[in-house]
């Protein structure tokens, strides 16, 4: 992902700059608002056909979008990175009918029952067989994945690369080939800065996603999106994949619902039977 | 019987360097992880004057700490997570030579996921984050994990000889370990390597904490959505009877009626608290993912088919600007009669 240019990345209108290239990593994942659950082997039950974009990556994909059109540059590119299943082809298809330039889908078995770290390997050799096709500037990734929660993936992948990563951007900023972040951490509000290239993680706050029209959702169904294996990656599988796992899950199982839960009206005497139950339960 | 082995714990503190919370909890889980080992404290200065006091190492020494490295960084900021990282890195590679090093521990942040990733990297570990049990298994770490917005429980074991764990608060109840120590202070200075030198520290402006217990952590949590309409002084007055932190729905931080740090949910904060009383919150998905993992969950709200009734032990139908502060009263009645 390395590269010797200056700067690879300038704000603002004029001169002749170096096209910029972005990479948006999405991640495909079962709808938060259906019932998902976890198979016998504790891996996500990835088949129930209501995938979904991770919503949080509209937040990446709008932000790289954004910065390439605030350029208004020649040969600017954005492209969206997914590895997973076949199902996975969806979310870059739905960065492509937000305006993604290009789309590439790392899809191997030899990937299934990856964890996290195993993830970041695959995405990080896409990121650099990319990179030889020409330099990326930069990779942004959303906060998080709403299945997997982690949010380990866009450090383990600055680190992989070898490059600044800066997660948590509520608002970011690149000009004259640095990038910097606001980010809001529980006790603090930070501003990090880096040169380029760089991975930043952006959260919810940072812009409100676009809505594709039809006009482009009918574009991107006919949009090619190119098919890598780990052959083509020069990925050593034992790398990812269950055989690469540093984690193991032992158990998954559905958590019980509540017991007794008690339901009732407020007649006058809500805020007294609040204050009886705490009492009752040890809780004050 | 597993042997012996040194665990680390990353001990969060606050700038005015008392310790938070999670951290005894911590300390208790890695006494367990280390069987009969070390359990070795790591604290990162921030500034010159940042040193473990005396009451911090008596309460580390309650909880079998044997020593405390003391990190100073020279080259870089140490607030960043790659200097974090490279202190624990450093420490484990020259503990481990003295004798197997098992885990490294760390409360669940955002900023210490940061730090177990890198550590992931340049050692070779295995990570889980918000673990929420800890347990040594035939010298295996196994981890206990609750996912999918609270509704199914895993348990996963750690495959690397060391495991990088961050641990959930209130998740292990902190414990005195039955012979306490006096923990001895080692000065480290890390020379910041090329990524830690990559990342400039801008500015940083730390939270002023209002005076209630950190949200994260606390044992107790009332949380105001939309139903307040942006009055919270119904919550708070509750919140402080009871000793709690204040948390809020997405909407709520969004009008501004609160500050987004107090934002529950799957993009905020995660919360498993002994007590939610959620008030005017209607129980989105979202805000679910963040809380469903509480103790016991009371919640108030005026539509009787508001889905947080489902999660809830207690649900009182009613309008909360009357329901809230009358068990307040009721409260401070109990307490003062
Ligand atoms: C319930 C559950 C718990 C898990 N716990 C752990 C654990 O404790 N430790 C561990 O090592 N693994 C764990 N895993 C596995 C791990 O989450 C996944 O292997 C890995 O894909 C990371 O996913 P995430 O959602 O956690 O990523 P996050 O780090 O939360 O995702 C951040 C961003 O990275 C990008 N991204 C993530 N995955 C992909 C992808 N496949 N393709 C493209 N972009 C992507 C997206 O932009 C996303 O917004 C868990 C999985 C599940 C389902
Ligand atoms: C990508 C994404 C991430 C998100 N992340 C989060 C997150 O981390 N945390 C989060 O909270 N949300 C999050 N949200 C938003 C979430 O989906 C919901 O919109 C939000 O949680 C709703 O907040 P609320 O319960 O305060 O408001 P509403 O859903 O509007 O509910 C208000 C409730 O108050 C009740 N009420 C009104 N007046 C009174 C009264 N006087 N007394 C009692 N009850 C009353 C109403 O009956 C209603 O049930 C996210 C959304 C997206 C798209």
């Amino acid at each position: 992902m390395s590269r010797a240019r200056t700067p690879p990345v300038a704000g603002g209108a004029g001169g002749s700059l170096a096209p910029v290239r972005i990479v948006v990593c999405v991640k495909h994942v079962p709808d938060i608002q259906g019932e998902r659950s976890l198979g016998e082997d504790g891996r996500v039950v990835r088949d129930g056909g209501d995938g979904t974009l991770n919503e949080l990556d509209e937040n990446a994909v709008e932000a790289a979008l954004a910065l390439v059109e605030a350029r208004a540059q020649e040969g600017d590119e954005v492209v969206a990175l997914t590895v997973g299943p076949d199902d996975a082809v969806e979310a870059v298809r739905r960065a492509l009918q937000m305006g993604a330039h290009r789309a590439v889908h790392v899809l191997d078995d030899a990937v299934a029952g990856a964890d996290a770290v195993g993830t970041a390997q695959v995405l990080a050799a896409a990121v650099r067989r990319l990179g030889e096709e020409a330099p990326v500037d930069l990779v942004v990734t959303g906060m998080a994945g709403l299945d997997g929660l982690t949010s380990l993936l866009p450090t383990l992948l600055g680190e992989l690369l070898g490059v600044a990563a800066l997660p948590l951007a509520s608002h970011l900023e690149v000009e004259g080939g640095t990038v910097t972040v606001r980010r809001d951490l529980d006790h603090a509000t930070e501003t990090l800065r880096a040169a380029l290239p760089a991975v930043v993680s952006v959260t919810d706050a940072a812009n409100d996603p676009r809505y594709p029209g039809f006009k482009q959702i009918m574009a991107a169904r006919k949009a090619p999106v190119t098919v890598l294996s780990l052959d083509d990656l020069g990925l050593d599988p034992a790398l990812t994949g269950a055989a690469g796992a540093r984690t193991q899950v032992l158990l998954a199982r559905p958590r019980p619902p509540r017991q007794d839960r008690v339901l009732v009206q407020d007649t006058g005497d809500g805020g007294a039977r609040l204050a009886a139950f705490l009492v009752e339960r040890g809780l004050v | 019987m597993s042997t012996p082995a040194t665990v680390l714990v990353l001990v969060d503190h606050t700038p005015a360097g008392a310790l938070r919370a999670p951290a005894e909890e911590l300390c208790t889980a890695a006494r367990a992880v280390a069987a009969a080992g070390s359990v070795e404290g790591v604290w990162v200065a921030t500034d010159p004057d940042d040193r473990p006091g005396d009451a911090v190492l008596a309460a580390l020494g309650a909880l079998g700490v044997a020593r405390v490295h003391r990190v100073t960084a020279v080259g870089a900021d140490p607030r960043t997570s790659a200097v974090v990282a490279q202190a624990l890195a450093e420490l484990h590679a020259e503990l481990h030579a003295e004798r197997p090093a098992r885990a490294v521990l760390l409360a669940s942040s955002f900023e210490n996921k940061e730090a177990a990733a890198r550590l992931a990297v340049r050692t070779g570990a295995g990570v889980v984050t918000d673990a929420d049990d800890l347990a040594l298994e035939d010298g295996t770490v196994v981890t206990g994990k609750t996912v999918l917005a609270g509704t199914w429980t895993t348990r996963c074991a750690v495959r690397t000889p060391l495991a990088v764990v961050t641990l959930k608060a209130n998740a292990v109840p902190a414990a005195p370990a039955d012979v306490a120590t006096e923990p001895e202070v080692l000065e480290r200075a890390v020379e910041a390597d090329a990524t830690a030198r990559a990342v400039t520290l801008v500015d940083r402006v730390e939270r002023d904490t209002s005076g209630r217990p950190d949200l994260a952590s606390a044992h107790v949590v009332v949380v105001g959505g939309r139903g307040t309409e942006g009055d919270f002084s119904a919550v708070e007055e509750l919140a402080d009877v009871l000793g709690g932190a204040v948390g809020a729905t997405r909407v709520a931080t969004d009008e501004g009626w609160i500050g987004h740090d107090a934002q529950i949910g799957q993009t905020g904060v995660t919360i498993s608290p002994r007590l939610y009383i959620g008030a005017g919150v209607s129980g989105a998905v979202h805000h679910r993912g963040g809380m469903q993992a509480s103790g016991t969950v009371i919640a108030v709200n005026n539509d009787p088919d508001a889905p947080i009734f489902e999660i809830a032990d207690l649900g009182i139908v009613g309008d909360l600007f009357t329901v809230l502060p009358q068990a307040a009263a009721e409260l401070r009645a109990r307490r003062e009669g």
